[in-house]
């Protein structure tokens, strides 16, 4: 948050982050958090609403899992890399698969980050989140 | 089999052709024993079979459940997080107490779930070796990193030597580490007071030789022959009543040899143990 925020708080757009991932429970604990650090939070329980959202709303950061029913995220995050409308948005995997052809296939397709839900606790995803927003927006 | 039917034939025939005059009866005899002895060989076979299938059936359950255990013991863990971290309103120190038992025995499923996965897929032959260059220095440094907050509440202290020629090796760098931290987390976990580790890591001709070496509760002798089996825990340790899953030695032993090395141990109850894993350099 910067000074303008206190002057001109109207114009001090909050960041958005797009969470795809069909876990409910995940999506509630992360809104939370997310909310609470001052980001807004918009939930796609599918791949394809995640595309559709991250085309409509524009957001600063995705927040992908990559066991999505419907299309599954490596297909998500192709598209999304692909389409010249969401190419920029950093993408941040945030997944239980922990083998090292995923790693390295996601990062291929262009991934920022790839974290195993299993080795971070909830305050180092939402750090990382942080220094994700914080390296792209000084871009 | 096939050698024991044609054995068992070849004695038939010499016996009846020895004790019968007929030999129509001797060959009726043969052919009827050769149908009894196919039969047989087919059961075995396909009891076999299906004893192989079971197996594979049972180690791809153990592999699916505890991948699909994963994802919900991810949204507790997390959920208790949330909670403890106050963000959500006070938390009482009672409340709190019954919250760290939530955090703690969600972590051990985990750990158990992340431990029954890598046996399913050592039984399934589908453990994946991602080979390349390592500081095998670096990488135990990096441990002993890790575990400084335990062993300094512990009152326990990691020492680590190492001769000055070890050169970085090609092996998968994930598993070495489980190899590693899987020996220092029995290390220091079974330490009752104030304790020593001391790690050694050397280099003797083709091969390097980690060595790690405790002043814990050791195992008794009789407990020996049991240690890299699954499940096993000694004796003694179930007295402490510390935690564990009791894969972590049938884990390393298992990812030890199938990188082309080797693990021994020597240890005496109240003394400590001593624990030699070597691995090729090539």
């Amino acid at each position: 948050m910067t000074v303008s925020c206190y002057l001109f708080p109207v114009l001090e757009k909050m960041q958005k982050i797009i969470f795809i991932e069909d876990e409910s429970a995940l999506q509630k604990t992360f809104g939370e958090i997310l909310k609470q650090e001052g980001y807004e939070v918009i939930s796609a329980l599918d791949g394809e609403t995640g595309i559709r959202l991250a085309k409509t709303q524009k957001p600063d950061l995705i927040l992908l899992d990559l066991v999505l029913p419907k299309i599954n995220g490596f297909d998500v995050l192709g598209q999304l890399k692909k389409d010249e409308e969401t190419k920029e948005i950093p993408v941040i995997v945030l997944t239980n698969l922990e083998g090292a052809e995923d790693i390295d296939r996601v990062l291929e397709l262009g991934a920022t980050t790839y974290l195993v839900k299993e080795n971070y606790s909830l305050e180092e995803v939402v750090e990382k989140v942080r220094q994700t927003l914080k390296r792209y927006s000084s871009l | 089999m096939g050698i024991i039917t044609i054995a068992i034939i070849s004695a038939t025939y010499a016996i009846g052709i020895r004790y019968i005059n007929e030999p129509e009866v001797v060959i009726l005899i043969i052919l009827i024993l050769s149908v009894i002895l196919l039969i047989i060989t087919f059961i075995i076979t396909q009891s076999f079979e299906r004893l192989v299938e079971a197996n594979r059936l049972k180690s791809e359950f153990v592999s699916i459940v505890s991948h699909q255990l994963r994802s919900p013991l991810s949204n507790i863990r997390w959920a208790i997080e949330l909670l403890m971290s106050g963000r959500l309103g006070k938390i009482e120190e009672a409340q709190l107490d019954y919250f760290r038992i939530l955090k703690d025995n969600s972590s051990r499923m985990s750990e158990l779930a992340r431990d029954l996965l890598i046996v399913s897929r050592i039984e399934q032959g589908k453990l994946p070796l991602n080979v390349q260059h390592i500081s095998l220095v670096g990488l135990i440094k990096g441990l002993i990193a890790d575990f400084q907050p335990f062993v300094q509440a512990s009152n326990i202290e990691i020492v680590f030597e190492s001769d000055d020629n070890i050169p970085d090796i090609l092996t998968d760098p994930s598993q070495v580490k489980l190899i590693i931290e899987n020996l220092l987390d029995n290390a220091v976990r079974y330490i009752k007071e104030k304790g020593k580790v001391e790690i050694k890591l050397k280099r003797k001709d083709d091969s390097l030789v980690f060595q790690i070496k405790d002043n814990g509760v050791g195992i008794p002798q009789t407990d020996q022959k049991y240690i890299f089996q699954k499940f096993f825990r000694s004796s003694n340790i179930l007295k402490h009543q510390t935690q564990g899953t009791g894969l972590g030695l049938f884990i390393t032993k298992a990812i030890a040899e199938k990188m082309g090395g080797e693990i021994k141990f020597k240890s005496e109850e109240n003394k400590g143990t001593i624990f030699w894993f070597t691995f090729p350099i090539k």
